[in-house]
């Protein structure tokens, strides 16, 4: 092996080739074309029409109002439900936990299509409740993407910890509220950053329920069909400089509350 | 604290001085295990009591209904004579030291033994003052702020034990708290919470499966198996005393030989006569249980009987001889070496003698008749039938009966019990030789042969004795011999 020259690190040179690809060029390209005008001249011009611009700003407040209401619902929906199916001695858990999975495995625009024809028979007309609209399709898309992180860590928490705090004078509730949910925070976490980023950029949901471009992801995406790259390439940049600060401070509290979990399993 | 005023008052003091009482605790589970039969305990204000037993014995689940979080199936749990066996762990004046401590790992170690103060709405400052109290007990001052991820296991054990102390729970359950930790931390910590015990003046109930463990802290041990109690003494008692096979067995190292008494104080076992100082009527099957340290060795004239050296262990301060006397093996605990192959002579004091009353030297198995008269005890495979048990009983037609004065008799209502001696049962590995086949659940080496208590698919306990060495759990088939078997009818 060793004459041949062959050293581990060559492994990663396909990866390394991929990334430099896919990834790094993109963005620069990206990076590029936001702080450049039409004739490739820098500019900053792109980043403050940005912010004065009532348009964009009025989309990035929308689209942000959205992803916290549709991660509050999952919230609200997901946490009883991984709890339930997590901690009571049912039989068959396997089998609830499957059926919420389940759409998850059906194509995406016939369940929004599906749900839009539901809708259109219960409203009438989907243009009426276009927020109300968007959360119930958006919940109804990454709910299992709240309820599966939530579920495995709750699976994971050690029965015995429940036991101790009871022992020790806590009623039922204040078990729950000072051990379950603290020790449920990873998966509440990962849930939420699961449900909360694809939510801010997800616009097929808004596009198909409401004929909408009311959101980052298709605003983008108007712009380029404009062959307005420069003011598109900021957008997205906005965008990912957003979300690329709610995952660092996400994921901070993440790591430092699943090492604490690893560390008392080892 | 006693008065003279207390002492006259006889009645009083007795509830006074038990803090909980077990009324004919039964706990069965969903799946139909049995975990605990028919449990009755007293323990005293201020007691340390163990509960002792191999894995399964059902101690942990006694504990967990103290603590309240089984609830027993039947019986009474009192506490300071009010029954509690309904209410919540939360409304319990009893706090528990887990088995793997269950300490609270998103909280620092002054929040979780602040946690029940916390939860009892108590002033800052004394609590406060409380968990400073309770980290100097341990001897962890200056841990306030660490994690519990970064203590070691010693650590944590002392956390989880200042967490409950600090309650100052009436009650303090311990759930094999020490079973984590290594031998030299082990040895430290018995120490230290019979220490504690003692300078706290707190009930101490305590669950262990390491004899050793019993013997040094306790006040008051309670030997269990199969959930029933085996017996319940002081350490000295149970090791000096055992009640029976089992519980010799377990404590500490034994040597049990069957025998029978044959005169005044005068026991045969291994073939010879000794002096005991157990008063047992002569004739009877008794088990005679011979510690190994009771046991000399001297010259072989010298011996009450003889032997063959055929080991000889180093344990640190005492060898671990083995003599082959006939066919009974015995061990033997002495500071003198001996030589393997070496022909000795063994001595017994009559004090190192403890006679207990053969046990299990009869199988008892309930059975009834099925219409054909076939006994139904094993779905009738062992094909014995009525006519033979009974005599002068006819069959006039299908279902019908009829005695030798011609009366009907109903057979769906007769029991018989069927007897078989333990040595009239052979086991065998072949799955197709024998009429019943188990699981061998226990065993114990009675000096020439293993005493193997056998647990059929049908759920029956089988007591079988054996020259040969089989494995606990083994599965195994009972070759029963039916011309040994005796049928007792009740009506």
């Amino acid at each position: 092996m060793k004459e041949k020259g062959f050293r581990r690190d060559c492994l990663g040179i396909p990866y390394a080739l991929f990334l430099v690809c896919f990834v790094a060029a993109p963005l620069l390209v990206i990076l590029y074309y936001a702080f450049t005008n039409g004739q490739g001249q820098f500019t900053l011009q792109n980043l403050i029409g940005f912010f004065t611009s009532p348009n964009t700003v009025g989309t990035l407040v929308y689209s942000l109002a959205i992803a916290v209401a549709t991660t509050l619902v999952c919230l609200l929906i997901g946490y009883p439900v991984a709890y339930l199916l997590a901690r009571s001695k049912m039989k068959h858990k396997t089998v609830i936990v499957l059926l919420f999975v389940m759409p998850m495995w059906i194509n995406f625009t016939l369940r929004i299509t599906a749900l839009k024809e539901v809708l259109t028979l219960l409203e009438g007309n989907l243009a009426f409740h276009p927020f109300l609209n968007t959360i119930i399709g958006m919940t109804y898309d990454f709910l299992p993407f709240m309820i599966l992180p939530m579920y495995t860590t709750l699976l994971k928490l050690d029965g015995t910890l429940l036991e101790a705090a009871a022992d020790l004078g806590a009623t039922p509730f204040s078990v729950f509220w000072k051990v379950t949910i603290p020790l449920s925070m990873p998966g509440i976490v990962s849930g939420v950053v699961m449900v909360f980023l694809p939510s801010m950029t997800n616009y097929v949901v808004l596009d198909m329920l409401c004929n909408s471009t009311y959101i980052m992801g298709s605003l983008i995406g108007s712009y380029f069909s404009a062959y307005d790259w420069n003011n598109g390439s900021m957008i997205a940049l906005v965008l990912l400089v957003i979300i690329l600060v709610f995952t660092l401070y996400t994921n901070r509290y993440d790591t430092q509350e699943t090492g604490r979990g690893g560390a008392l399993l080892s | 604290m006693r008065t003279d005023t207390q002492k006259g008052e006889f009645a009083m003091q007795q509830t006074n001085d038990n803090i909980i009482e077990l009324r004919n605790i039964t706990k069965t589970f969903e799946d139909g295990f049995e975990a605990v039969k028919d449990f009755n305990l007293t323990v005293k204000r201020g007691e340390f009591v163990t509960f002792l037993g191999p894995s399964g014995c059902g101690k942990t689940t006694t504990l967990r209904m103290i603590a309240g979080f089984d609830t027993p199936s039947q019986g009474q749990i009192l506490l300071n004579g009010k029954e509690i066996e309904n209410l919540p762990p939360n409304k319990r004046p009893i706090n528990t030291v887990f088995q793997r401590y269950a300490l609270f790992p998103h909280l620092n170690v002054y929040d979780n033994i602040a946690f029940g103060l916390k939860l009892k709405k108590l002033p800052k400052s004394e609590i406060n003052k409380k968990v400073n109290k309770a980290l100097e007990m341990v001897d962890l001052e200056g841990f306030e702020e660490r994690k519990i991820a970064t203590l070691s296991g010693g650590q944590q054990q002392r956390i989880a034990i200042a967490r409950a102390l600090v309650n100052e729970p009436e009650i303090l359950l311990l759930d094999e708290p020490l079973g984590a930790l290594d031998l030299k931390m082990r040895k430290e910590m018995q120490l230290e919470l019979k220490n504690m015990h003692e300078k706290l003046g707190i009930t101490f109930i305590y669950v262990t499966h390491d004899q050793e463990e019993a013997l040094t802290m306790s006040d008051k041990i309670v030997v269990m198996s199969e959930g029933q109690t085996q017996q319940v003494g002081t350490p000295e008692d149970i090791y000096n005393e055992p009640k029976n096979a089992f519980v010799a067995d377990f404590i500490g190292e034994s040597n049990i030989f069957g025998g029978i008494m044959t005169g005044d104080k005068l026991v045969r076992f291994c073939g010879a006569d000794f002096k005991c100082l157990d008063e047992v009527e002569q004739g009877t099957m008794i088990d005679a249980v011979v510690r190994p340290e009771d046991i000399v060795i001297t010259e072989p004239q010298k011996g009450m009987i003889t032997g063959k050296v055929i080991s000889q262990v180093f344990k640190g301060v005492h060898y671990e001889i083995t003599v082959m006397s006939g066919k009974n093996e015995i061990v033997i605990q002495t500071t003198k070496k001996a030589k393997v192959g070496e022909q000795v002579g063994l001595v017994i004091e009559p004090d190192g003698i403890h006679v207990m009353l053969a046990e299990h030297t009869l199988n008892k198995i309930e059975s009834g008749f099925d219409t054909n008269g076939s006994l139904s005890f094993m779905d009738g495979r062992l094909g014995i039938n009525i006519t033979s048990i009974l005599p002068g009983i006819r069959k006039e037609e299908e279902g019908l009966y009829v005695d030798s004065h011609g009366d009907e008799i109903d057979i769906s209502k007769l029991k018989v019990t069927i007897s078989i001696r333990p040595n009239d049962i052979q086991m065998s590995d072949d799955k197709e030789a024998g009429q019943l086949q188990g699981h061998i659940i226990n065993l114990i080496y009675k000096g020439d042969h293993y005493s193997y208590v056998v647990r059929t698919v049908d759920d029956f306990d089988i007591i079988v004795d054996d020259e040969d060495l089989w494995n606990m759990d083994d599965f195994v088939s009972l070759i029963l011999d039916e011309q040994k078997m005796q049928f007792t009818l009740k009506k």
